[in-house]
């Protein structure tokens, strides 16, 4: 039984769809699994398995113009890959992008390799100006996700929720 | 082959299609020979005017979607080549000017002038239709092909290193990205 929580991945799911989103883009990571297996699972939705993140923008780009509403399941580290794309397509074309981004290197990190990228990623998040919110508990869960892609399509840019570690995996650390 | 040459041949049918282009010389070019709503130029963001080509393919399968590209750009998006394979949009045609140089920025060499074949690469990837011209009218014929075809195509046209003297248009970069989406929703309910 892995521990990443299913009953959580359902909830960000659930408010995922509940924000209008029909078009997931995803690269799996450990935290992920289950929220691409319910967007596998979903008639309703449309599962875009990447092989770089930062195809997603370009993905959720055209999306978007053409009336769709889109999310990006991602990695820290794939938000990191897709830097340019976030300048040089969402934010130079005002591109609403919403981003679920697992929080992987913060506190309680035991892959030494997530820790570079956890020490990292907020910081990189306040220079690109993109404005992110935490998701570490359910309680907040769907109104967050629902205030963030509220302000994605009236400020017409990217935001980012984090997906944390107290939210994700359920054996304590 | 000059690409302003293909793409002044095939102008008429991009009238009811969705068109995506890469930034630079393409961008330029058909702008010269004239703007339409349904036009999008990525003006940055290299690689990435594919993956905006299957999101809209993806989000409106009835309509046709064709995306102008360069080598350059492909070469800094292979992966995305997977990714069109896999999900195989019926409705979008790719062509890829390939004149195995990046020209906006002096002329440097890609790896198309040593070898690299991108339409093999697209082949290889999945793509199910794919193909090499580098005559006006075998580009003619394989873009009439490939609209008809109503499958995932890659046409890759080989073009001369030659462009516009100048790549800034008097297009704003959102106007035209409004203008788009406008295009883009003016038939969604």
């Amino acid at each position: 039984m892995s521990p990443v929580s299913t009953a959580n991945s359902r909830l960000v799911y659930d408010a995922l769809k509940a924000s209008g989103v029909r078009l997931m883009s995803a690269l799996p990571e450990t935290w992920l699994v289950h929220l691409i297996r319910m967007a596998e699972e979903d008639p309703a939705m449309t599962l875009v398995r990447l092989a770089k993140e930062e195809e997603g923008v370009g993905i959720s780009a055209g999306a978007h113009l053409a009336g769709v509403r889109s999310a990006m399941l991602m990695q820290n580290h794939g938000f990191l890959a897709s830097i340019n794309g976030i300048v040089s397509c969402a934010q130079l074309y005002r591109i609403p992008l919403l981003m679920i981004v697992s929080y992987r290197g913060e506190f309680g990190e035991r892959d030494p390799w997530q820790t570079e990228g956890g020490g990292v990623t907020e910081d990189l998040l306040r220079a690109l100006r993109i404005p992110f919110a935490y998701l570490d508990s359910p309680g907040h869960v769907a109104h967050r996700i629902a205030k963030a892609e509220t302000l994605a399509h009236s400020a017409n840019k990217p935001v980012a929720l984090l997906l944390c570690r107290d939210l994700m995996w359920e054996e304590a650390s | 082959m000059k690409r302003v040459d293909a793409l002044r041949a095939v102008y008429p049918q991009l009238a009811d299609r969705i068109v995506v282009t890469i930034m630079g010389a393409v961008a330029a070019e058909l702008q010269g020979i004239g703007h339409r709503p349904n036009f999008f130029y990525l003006q940055h963001a290299m690689g990435l005017a594919s993956s905006m080509g299957l999101g809209i393919a993806l989000a409106r399968p009835e309509r046709q979607v064709i995306v102008f590209d360069g080598d350059g750009s492909v070469l800094m998006n292979l992966g995305g080549l997977t990714t069109l394979a896999r999900y195989r949009p019926r409705n979008l045609v790719h062509v890829v000017f390939d004149n195995e140089s990046l020209l906006s920025v002096g002329g440097f060499p890609t790896a198309t002038s040593t070898g690299s074949d991108l339409a093999k690469i697209a082949a290889a990837a999945g793509v199910p239709r794919t193909s090499t011209v580098s005559a006006l009218d075998a580009f003619t014929h394989a873009f009439d092909e490939a609209l008809a075809a109503g499958d995932l195509t890659t046409v890759v046209a080989k073009v001369e290193a030659v462009g516009p003297s100048k790549f800034v248009t008097d297009l704003s970069l959102l106007e035209n990205r409004f203008e788009f989406q406008r295009y883009l929703q003016r038939d969604v309910r």
